[in-house]
């Protein structure tokens, strides 16, 4: 019996011999793990990231947004921009009575402000809120302070920079002190936050926040004075999480006088969300995945017939071998080994191509493509796995051959 | 004594589509160790089904075989390729040499499926290239080599794994006149040196330089002539 040195020296012969032939058909099976392995990195990149995203956004977070009423119909949900939650709704769940697992709410409104230093303009978002946006944020300040809750009730012309928005304005070490026109309005830096950190879309570092009365009075877009666009909450502990959840829940909906079912605001924890955005990146994974996975379905399809072509080339070279000796089971090994070898090699390239793939695009989209070392060692398995499967049908026909009749054909 | 090579009674009978071919119709034929025998016929005699049967690139519809003591009439495809390769050494009128293999490499072959190790089938590839007197080509491929030395690049890859018997079927067929006699020479001495060898041919000069000659005609072995002249004197 024919040794598997020989065997893998005659196969890889063979495909030396017809060099282009063998690329080409590698070519299929190589695009298709680039695009399984690039799309289900950028699948499980971008739930990582957005998970991070969420988790960043505060610890035992509750995220009170306003929604559009589906059966009210209407005027309150209709043109999506009008908000449905008040600043009333936000000193109704500060209260313990109503929500005792609540510690902390801070009500949000936010406008695109343009920002102008002394020396320069910048364009960020301007929030309105209130001091215990520290707590619930889980933010730290980097120099100066956050606004008080004194000059909350003053409507103090004080503003909290991001760091990022800081050093886009101000050459300065610390901008504390410094003063900064918010949409024509003038205020006082009064503190930076701690960097963040960016992370996807969505950059924490780049952002302007003031006392929400300020906001209210001079820097609103809003016609509703007492509107706010999210109220941020934070549950005692992670235990309690739920039930403080339930109790914002049915305190918002006994005071807007709506049921379940036509709620028009909705609660998310943290947890909800990252379930969310993973099940939906899931989803699109899977579906970009399956598109990917047709394509090395194809290449597969090509490498058959490819065996197939060189099959019925090779009569003359199969009848020779069997007349010198070769048994049926030598030669279907033969072109097995040749098919695996092509699908082994395009997944290896593929693999390649993947990888360096991942490493492009991951600054340009600004997602991590993740690239693991169990997916890779699945795609190189599928790949030999599809050049095997693809290669039984040609190799046996190959094997069934008859030699005087592959010996007979010229 | 056995014979080298002994067949009773051997039929084979293809069915193209409704019509029955008989194309040997009853073949006995005993050889000898050490024999030198023609087989000629004109086509469609039958005379390439004997030697595909004779090779045991298949196998008689009825009848029986036996080659070097076996009996091959009832082997199953894998047992026949063994045989093949253990007892047979093939010489084909179009040499049948793989383009992208050397010399060397194409003579290697038949061991390569007898599990043969590698540095030992690269000692017996090169006696054999010796042999035929191509020991200075071993690394030309054959589309370096001439009408003839492709030929003997064959008749070594036949020899090497020192077969029962070398059969060849019309192996000057395909080569010029001093390439067919260079072949010619080189049967007679490997007949000399003991080697049993079986030609399939039309032409009439190359059945002569057997030691035996017999002739088939639909089917059925006609007559037996030793040429005792040739192959005795010699």
């Amino acid at each position: 019996m024919m040794g598997w040195t020989e065997t893998l020296r005659t196969a890889i012969a063979a495909l030396n011999a017809r060099r282009m032939r063998s690329a080409l058909t590698m070519l299929g099976i190589l695009i298709g793990i680039a695009a399984v392995m690039l799309t289900v990195g950028l699948g499980q990149g971008a739930s990582a990231s957005i998970t991070n995203q969420i988790n960043s956004l505060g610890s035992n977070l509750i995220i009170v947004s306003p929604s559009m009423s589906t059966s009210s119909g209407g005027f309150r949900g209709g043109g999506g921009a009008v908000s449905t939650l008040t600043t009333q709704d936000a000193a109704m769940l500060a209260d313990p009575a109503i929500a005792p697992d609540v510690s902390a709410v801070a009500p949000t409104s936010s406008v695109s402000g343009s920002l102008q230093s002394t020396s320069t303009t910048w364009t960020s978002t301007v929030v309105g809120t209130t001091p215990e946006w520290m707590t619930v944020r889980a933010r730290t300040m980097g120099s100066g302070r956050f606004f008080t809750s004194e000059e909350v009730d003053a409507s103090s012309n004080v503003a909290v920079l991001g760091s990022e928005t800081a050093s886009e304005l101000f050459d300065t070490e610390s901008p504390v002190g410094e003063t900064l026109s918010i949409n024509g309005e003038s205020f006082t830096v009064i503190g930076v936050l701690e960097s963040e950190g960016s992370s996807g879309t969505s950059n924490q570092d780049d952002t302007v926040l003031v006392p929400n009365t300020t906001f209210a009075a001079r820097l609103s877009t809003s016609s509703s004075a007492n509107s706010v666009s999210q109220i941020y909450l934070s549950g005692k502990d992670a235990e309690s999480l739920s039930a403080a959840y339930q109790q914002v829940k049915t305190a918002l909906l006994a005071s807007h006088q709506v049921t379940d079912s036509d709620a028009d605001f909705t609660v998310s924890t943290q947890a909800s969300l990252v379930e969310t955005a993973t099940s939906v990146t899931g989803i699109l994974t899977v579906l970009l995945g399956g598109i990917a996975g047709i394509s090395l379905l194809v290449g597969g399809i090509g490498v058959m017939n490819i065996m197939l072509v060189s099959v019925s080339e090779r009569v003359r070279e199969i009848g020779l071998r069997k007349a010198l000796g070769a048994t049926p089971a030598v030669i279907r090994r033969q072109f097995l080994v040749e098919a695996g070898i092509l699908g082994v090699l395009g997944g290896l390239v593929g693999v390649a191509l993947g990888i360096i793939g991942a490493a492009i695009l991951s600054p340009i989209i600004g997602i991590t493509v993740a690239v693991s070392i169990p997916a890779t060692l699945l795609a190189l398995a599928v790949s030999l796995g599809i050049g095997l499967v693809a290669g039984v049908y040609p190799a046996t026909r190959a094997a069934k051959l008859a030699p005087i009749d592959a010996l007979r054909s010229e | 004594m056995t014979h080298q090579l002994n067949m009773k009674g051997v039929r084979k009978t293809y069915a193209t589509g409704a019509v029955k071919v008989e194309a040997l119709r009853g073949i006995d034929l005993e050889i000898d160790e050490g024999e030198y025998l023609a087989i000629m016929g004109p086509s469609g005699s039958g005379k390439s089904t004997l030697m595909h049967i004779i090779g045991c690139l298949d196998v008689p519809t009825s009848g029986t075989y036996e080659l070097d003591g076996t009996d091959v009439s009832l082997m199953t495809e894998k047992q026949l390729a063994d045989v093949r390769n253990a007892k047979i050494g093939f010489v084909f009128q179009q040499f049948n040499l793989l383009p992208s293999l050397t010399a060397l490499r194409n003579v290697e072959l038949p061991l390569v499926y007898a599990g043969v190790h590698a540095t030992e089938r690269k000692e017996r590839a090169m006696a054999a290239l010796e042999r035929v007197g191509l020991g200075a080509r071993v690394q030309h491929r054959p589309g370096e080599l001439s009408g003839g030395q492709q030929q003997r690049v064959s008749v070594a890859r036949a020899l090497v794994t020192d077969p029962a018997l070398l059969l060849a079927d019309e192996p000057t067929g395909a080569l010029d006149s001093r390439s067919t006699a260079e072949i010619l020479d080189l049967f007679d001495d490997l007949n000399a040196a003991g080697r049993t060898i079986v030609v399939i041919t039309h032409e009439a000069d190359v059945g002569a330089r057997a030691r035996h000659l017999v002739h088939i005609y639909d089917g059925l072995l006609r007559e037996s002539t030793p040429i005792a002249v040739t192959g005795a004197t010699r």
